[in-house]
């Protein structure tokens, strides 16, 4: 029976940095809705300003696991560690997007508050402890990143994107909520902490049929938002067809959102079917990674090759998963946070593909950009070295971790494989760095904005002089992994 | 006379889900069928729940089931309006023209 519940009883300043974000995202609204001309550039920075206040928020919140309202959320350090990951994704993504809205008269402010929201919606994610917060959280980001791939509304190709991404995703969410639905009703609850009591009451080799069902139904809705084979068919044509800042942030922030999910979901309620999901994830990261390895050689469309590439490095972190161990989902948060890093690299780099007033996007674009802009061509052969995993560079020590935690779970033909499909797909990554630096120019660019420059330089400090202090990252991964499996 | 138990509307359920699966994948005309067959798909969720919370003799379900129905009215109002940005621009929404990128 549910308990009377008191104000104090909810617990709700566990919620704080989401009440925050949330009042200051209405806030933000009504500020420019007052407005005559439109603030888009005023609104950008408070956001980033309100991102790293409520950044702050979650880092004044220490403590053990402790749960708030009624048990629908749970607040603990693997939620902290990935809601940070999330607000740095939304802060780097709203500051690359002020001067290409600009350029692209796209200046307009509800931009930055639908970022907000979104990043929201993925913080209630990592923090729920439920199959309905769960729901709520997903749907919240998802409703504003439909909005903000159609947010150049006076382009074929956006709305195209936010019309393929909204069809897909409506389909991705009803199959997760169907999952869910058949779990509520075979396993009688729907908070996660008595779904894997039920769970491990029952007989470990015959789980209750009708949970088993709902298992592979949500697998496969959590599996199309971290886009991974084989519910990936929307990543290429989205990411193409939406404004560069939004891809961006699209393959960053809710892909760490729903990546952080995904564990959660898998370790804590689902945890006792380990042998039955098991499988699952190990062919879903063998096709992910396959594909990423190889769909990817023969594209010419920059956004579309880092639409194959986050599929791939999808399959990577979901190596992790599959091992099913605290070293595996400690391997993933490594990951997920050096991905972030360099893919926002990356894609600062993009949107400083601008010739004669206009971005462009094919990699023959590139040809030359060793001798017209040498910086940026350095940056870029970094960022490529580093999701090829090539050492000393960042990348290569995220792929070492989840591949050591699947050697380590016996795993080694899992391993091998991820080994080899980045063999593959550093075939493509070379690709770009033998354009830039060996081909005949294509013209020079135009100059980088101070912002753009500014995020290039930060990453590419990171990705490259990562090795020479790993240890705040790792360990904080460390602690972050060890509570998600602490119980 | 057999009386209706959970496997009936279990039963419904799954075929409404279906149907709504089928709906997005093989329909070649309207955009519109495809919103209509993801409303399907979450009113098939709802009758689960609802059975399951009938079942169970357990609120939750219930509550589930409404806040389903709130997002959904959210998520059909979005959908709506891009169909409508992207009809403004190309002039159709039959599916089979939703074809500027490969995929």
């Amino acid at each position: 029976m549910i308990p009377a519940t008191t104000f104090a009883s909810l617990n709700w300043s566990l919620a704080l940095p989401e009440i925050f974000l949330a009042c200051a995202a209405m806030v933000l609204l009504v500020f420019g809705v007052t407005r005559k001309a439109d603030p888009q550039r005023e609104v950008s920075w408070l956001s980033v300003l309100v991102l790293a206040i409520t950044a702050a928020l979650v880092l004044a919140q220490g403590g053990d696991k402790a749960q708030a309202f009624a048990g629908l959320f749970v607040l603990d350090g693997f939620a902290r560690f990935v809601k940070l990951m999330v607000l740095l994704a939304a802060g780097l993504g709203i500051v690359m997007s002020i001067s290409y809205l600009e350029h692209e008269k796209l200046s307009r402010f509800e931009y930055p508050v639908l970022i907000l929201l979104a990043t929201l919606g993925m913080m209630m994610m990592v923090s729920a402890n439920d199959l309905m917060s769960l729901y709520l959280g997903l749907e919240l980001q998802s409703l504003s990143l439909y909005v903000i791939a159609a947010f150049a509304r006076d382009s074929e190709r956006s709305t195209e994107a936010g019309l393929k991404y909204f069809v897909l995703g409506a389909l991705a969410s009803g199959l997760l909520l169907y999952g869910a639905s058949l779990v509520y009703g075979f396993a009688g609850t729907t908070n996660f902490a008595a779904i894997a009591d039920v769970l491990t009451r029952a007989d470990a080799a015959k789980p209750p049929l009708g949970v088993v069902f709902g298992l592979v139904f949500v697998a496969a809705g959590l599996s199309f938002k971290v886009s991974a084979v084989p519910f990936h068919m929307w990543t290429p044509d989205v990411y193409e067809g939406s404004p560069t800042p939004v891809t961006a942030f699209f393959s960053v922030g809710p892909k760490i959102a729903a990546v952080g999910l995904f564990l959660r979901v898998m370790a804590g309620p689902f945890a006792p079917m380990l042998g039955q999901w098991q499988q699952l994830m190990v062919l879903i990261s063998i096709g992910s990674m396959a594909l990423g390895a190889f769909a990817a050689i023969g594209q010419s469309n920059i956004k579309r090759l880092m639409a194959y590439s986050s599929i791939g490095h999808m399959g990577y972190a979901l190596i992790g998963l599959a091992a099913g161990t605290a070293e595996g989902v400690h391997g993933v948060l490594v990951y997920m946070a050096i991905y972030l890093v360099m893919n926002v690299g990356t894609f600062a780099c993009i949107l400083c593909m601008r010739r004669e007033g206009r971005m462009v996007e094919g990699i023959d674009d590139l040809a030359g950009l060793a001798r017209t802009d040498p910086l940026m061509a350095l940056a870029l052969a970094i960022f490529m070295f580093s999701m090829a995993g090539i050492p000393p560079l960042a990348g290569f020590f995220g792929k070492l971790y989840v591949f050591l935690a699947a050697v380590k779970a016996g795993m080694w033909a899992l391993a091998i494989i991820g080994v080899l499909a980045s063999v593959v797909g550093a075939f493509y990554y070379l690709r770009i760095i033998k354009v830039m630096y060996f081909d005949a120019d294509a013209g020079a660019f135009e100059p980088r904005p101070a912002a753009l420059s500014a995020v290039i330089a930060g990453t590419g400090a990171v990705t490259t002089l990562f090795f020479v202090w790993p240890a705040p990252l790792v360990v904080a991964a460390q602690a972050a992994a060890a509570t998600l499996f602490g119980g | 006379m057999a009386t209706i138990g959970l496997f009936h509307y279990l039963a419904v359920a799954a075929i409404l889900l279906t149907l709504g699966i089928f709906g997005i994948f093989l329909n070649r005309k309207n955009v519109i069928v495809i919103l209509m067959s993801v409303e399907l798909m979450l009113l098939a969720v709802n009758i689960n729940l609802v059975a399951f919370s009938t079942h169970l003799q357990d609120l939750v379900g219930q509550v589930f089931a409404m806040f389903v129905l709130t997002v959904a009215a959210a998520e059909a109002a979005i959908g709506l309006a891009i169909v409508v940005v992207y009809f403004r621009n190309r002039g159709t929404i039959a599916v089979e023209d939703i074809n500027l990128m490969k995929g």
